[in-house]
């Protein structure tokens, strides 16, 4: 289950940040903010401008009431790095890891495809923070993280 | 029967009663008068009989009924007192009616006089009487009592129609029981669009039916058909308007758009917009890029993240650039705005660029479209008047024929009447009509004329500065750099502008203008090069002709290349300038020559100066342009990528 999705402008500021329990919204935000470190690690290491779809897993555990300190359900995050240097973080409840990759590299497909969508638009400026009425809905789908369902192209719009 | 109900009442106070009002109080009047015998005197020929009771009306089921109604006794005996009752000792007719509408009156707070029973009033109601009208009055006072309840809201036109819909239903469902009604008319209900007003006729049924109305379930039941009729006569003392209301609510409602009247695009706005659209793109087969559209809708004054949101809204394929209809679309969501409505969540159907390409079809599209659109296009006439009706001006309403014979020609016709009947209507209805949408559309429709033909003009007065950039770009001079198709037609105009001065040309410095010619055709990028070779080829004097239209282009070349061959130390020379390049027979030539090309120098730098400015301007357009390409592209790069493992 997706708990934060977050996207990251090229200087590593957040555009967009939400996450599922807003209890614990903090301590998603620091974890997307230490996954960044990783991120720009590995885009170094890179060398190019590849494109990383699946970046990071981490293996954390967090002792909260909603997740167990036992490993099957620690919290991950994920990466992805476009050609522009935004990069999108999500943070997982991994609970079926291994069928999660594809479901999680569509996932990312379907989040640039919206990011995409908001940059078509004209009123956008980049580097502005994305502001948008749909912003809800990305809530509601991380609960129901079937990949198909959980990002919609009209998610960030 | 509202005359005669009103004819009927009596001669006294110019009453009015309703149909509903008179069988109801007809019915109670006969109660009255057979309950106790004496009671109120049934007319002329029992007002012998009834005179010693009339002493005692107050003891009679007369006053019996008015205690029912739960006024104050200084209320009632005022009633009493206006009425006449008191006065001519009894309680005819008139004087029962009279008194039991100002009971009417007073239990809706009105005060007690011959005034206020000229207007509608509801019915009385006889609370306390549904326990004594069993016992005395039996069980249709109840019933009026209970029906009574419905029509309160007599002062909401809208409800009336529920009303009669309510009654309607329960003529129609007459076994179900008072207390099981109002759960069952809810649905029913639900296919009308509704506002407040249905919500308070609800709430006021609810609140009547369970009062004390145990008793009387046995008696709604064969009693529903009948009083069903009387208790929908009311609304239909309105019924003129209402009628028509319904009438073209009722397809409207069929089709369940009338919400969507804000977003349904008159055909006068269609056309205004695609005027729109032509002035920013000439071909309204093609799209207006992001850029374009984002400089003409930003002179709307509406603030960026509403422009953000109606794009968003608009743009349908997310392609960043905006077709014929998404342009309508956003330009009618940004009139919308402008009007007060609030932005809604979603696009609304009516504004799909699928719908309005269908609905307002171009004229080569028409004949294809029209049979299989024919059927939604009459219901979307009467919204489209209706809509029309709220926002265009004045000198709009003239054009109602004209507009409606346009798009469709085989519906219409039937339509027409009915619409041009519901128009004027319309007019006296909206402003009472409840609904949010209906009051905003109240509020615009007396500030709409100013602010949509303000807006109109704002919008046409503040388009000319889109488009112009290039036209200007056609000077007399040479002096543009970069459009070709701009820079042929003024080679002429330079030519024979430079003719005059070719005669104080010396031949000597020819085979330097030959060799900065050359020079010139080798760096040209633009096509001047074959017209600078055909016009070097013939003559040498022609040399001089063909380099001050080179020269504003390669104005930053020419410093480059010319520079040492030229002793002219501006780098823009004209005509005049090709004179003072070469060394001058006499010197006072030479010194005025000069003089006139450093003028003419400045002059030509500042134009190209400004030139430069907008192309830059526009380059930088561009260059979002293809940074947004860029990122598209890098999106399906992205899709199209195999994908790696790290």
């Amino acid at each position: 289950m997706a708990v934060c999705v977050a996207v990251i402008a090229k200087e590593n500021y957040p555009l967009y940040i939400r996450s599922v329990p807003t209890e614990n919204e903090l301590k998603f935000h620091y974890m997307v903010h230490t996954s960044l470190d990783v991120v720009d690690e590995k885009i170094s290491a890179m060398g190019k401008a590849l494109v990383d779809q699946r970046e990071l897993y981490l293996g954390l555990l967090y002792p909260t009431e909603d997740y167990k300190v036992t490993f099957p359900n620690q919290l991950c995050s994920y990466g992805y790095v476009t050609n522009s240097r935004v990069k999108f973080v999500m943070v997982v409840d991994s609970s079926n890891t291994a069928l999660r990759d594809n479901e999680i590299r569509s996932m990312f497909r379907k989040l640039h495809n919206s990011y995409t969508d908001v940059m078509c638009n004209p009123f956008y400026n980049p580097g502005d923070r994305i502001q948008s009425r749909w912003a809800a809905a990305l809530l509601g789908l991380p609960p129901s993280l079937c990949s198909s369902a959980l990002l919609k192209g009209t998610v960030l719009r | 029967m509202e005359a005669a109900a009103g004819g009927g009442c009596g001669s006294g106070p110019a009453l009015l009663l309703s149909e509903g009002e008179q069988q109801c109080y007809s019915e109670l009047f006969a109660r009255c008068a057979g309950a106790a015998g004496g009671g109120p005197g049934a007319g002329p020929p029992e007002a012998a009989r009834a005179a010693p009771g009339a002493a005692t009306a107050a003891a009679g089921p007369v006053a019996d009924l008015f205690r029912a109604s739960q006024l104050p006794a200084e209320t009632l005996h005022q009633i009493t007192e206006l009425c006449g009752a008191k006065r001519i000792g009894y309680f005819g007719p008139t004087q029962f009616y009279v008194a039991l509408k100002l009971i009417a009156a007073a239990q809706s707070g009105l005060p007690v006089r011959m005034e206020s029973i000229k207007c509608e009033l509801p019915l009385p109601r006889f609370m306390m009487s549904k326990t004594d009208g069993e016992i005395r009055f039996g069980n249709p006072a109840e019933l009026h009592g209970t029906k009574v309840q419905i029509p309160y809201l007599i002062t909401e036109k809208n409800t009336f129609k529920r009303v009669d819909d309510e009654d309607k239903q329960e003529t129609q469902s007459p076994t179900m029981s008072p207390l099981a009604s109002p759960p069952s008319s809810p649905p029913h209900y639900q296919r009308v669009p509704l506002s407040h007003g249905y919500s308070k006729l609800r709430s006021s049924t609810e609140q009547m039916h369970p009062a004390p109305y145990e008793a009387r379930q046995p008696l709604v039941q064969p009693e529903g058909a009948s009083s069903g009729g009387p208790g929908a006569k009311p609304p239909r003392h309105q019924a003129s308007l209402i009628r028509s209301f319904s009438v073209e609510r009722e397809p409207q409602d069929n089709n369940s758009n009338y919400l969507d009247e804000p977003w349904r695009i008159t055909e006068e706005q269609r056309e205004y917009y695609v005027n729109q659209f032509r002035s920013l793109q000439p071909d309204p087969s093609s799209f207006i890029s992001g850029s374009v559209a984002k400089n003409f809708f930003t002179k709307s004054k509406l603030s960026i993240p509403e422009l953000s949101y109606i794009w968003e809204l608009s743009d349908a394929d997310c392609d960043g650039a905006l077709t014929l209809p998404e342009f309508c679309a956003a330009f009618h969501l940004i009139v919308a705005r402008k009007n007060g409505y609030p932005l809604p969540e979603g696009l609304p159907p009516t504004l799909q660029p699928e719908y309005l390409q269908a609905a307002f079809p171009k004229p080569k599209w028409e004949c294809a479209l029209f049979d299989s659109y024919s059927e939604s296009m009459p219901a979307n006439q009467q919204p489209r008047d209706l809509s029309r009706m709220e926002k265009l001006s004045i000198k709009d309403m003239a054009d109602f024929p004209v507009p409606t014979q346009d798009v469709t020609g085989d519906d219409k016709q039937a339509l027409k009447s009915t619409v041009d009947e519901a128009l004027p209507k319309d007019m006296s209805e909206d402003p009472a009509t409840p609904k949010d949408s209906n009051n905003l559309k109240a509020r615009p429709r007396s500030r709409s004329y100013s602010s949509t033909s303000i807006e109109e003009a704002m919008k046409r007065g503040e388009d000319p500065p889109t488009p112009p950039p290039r036209p200007q770009k056609t000077h007399s001079r040479a002096s543009s750099l970069d459009l070709n198709k701009v820079f042929q037609p003024s080679v002429p105009a330079t030519k024979s502008g430079l003719l005059p001065p070719p005669p104080a040309l010396p031949p000597r410095p020819c085979p330097l203008q030959s060799e900065q010619a050359s020079e010139a055709e080798l760096h040209s990028q633009l096509n001047r090069a074959p017209s600078q070779a055909a016009e070097s080829s013939p003559t040498k004097k022609d040399i001089p002709y063909s380099q001050p239209p080179s020269k504003p282009i390669r104005r930053k070349f020419r410093p480059e290349n010319q520079a040492t061959e030229n002793q002219e130390p501006s780098p823009t020379v004209g005509g005049p300038a090709v004179a003072t390049v070469k060394p001058h027979p006499t010197v006072q030539k030479q010194s005025s020559r000069q003089k006139k090309a450093i003028q003419t120098a400045i002059r030509k730098n500042k134009e190209a100066n400004a030139v430069l400015a907008r192309l830059n301007s526009e380059l930088q357009q561009q260059l979002k342009e293809v940074h947004q390409e860029r990122i598209a592209l890098e999106n399906q790069l992205e899709q199209l990528r195999p994908v790696t493992v790290l």
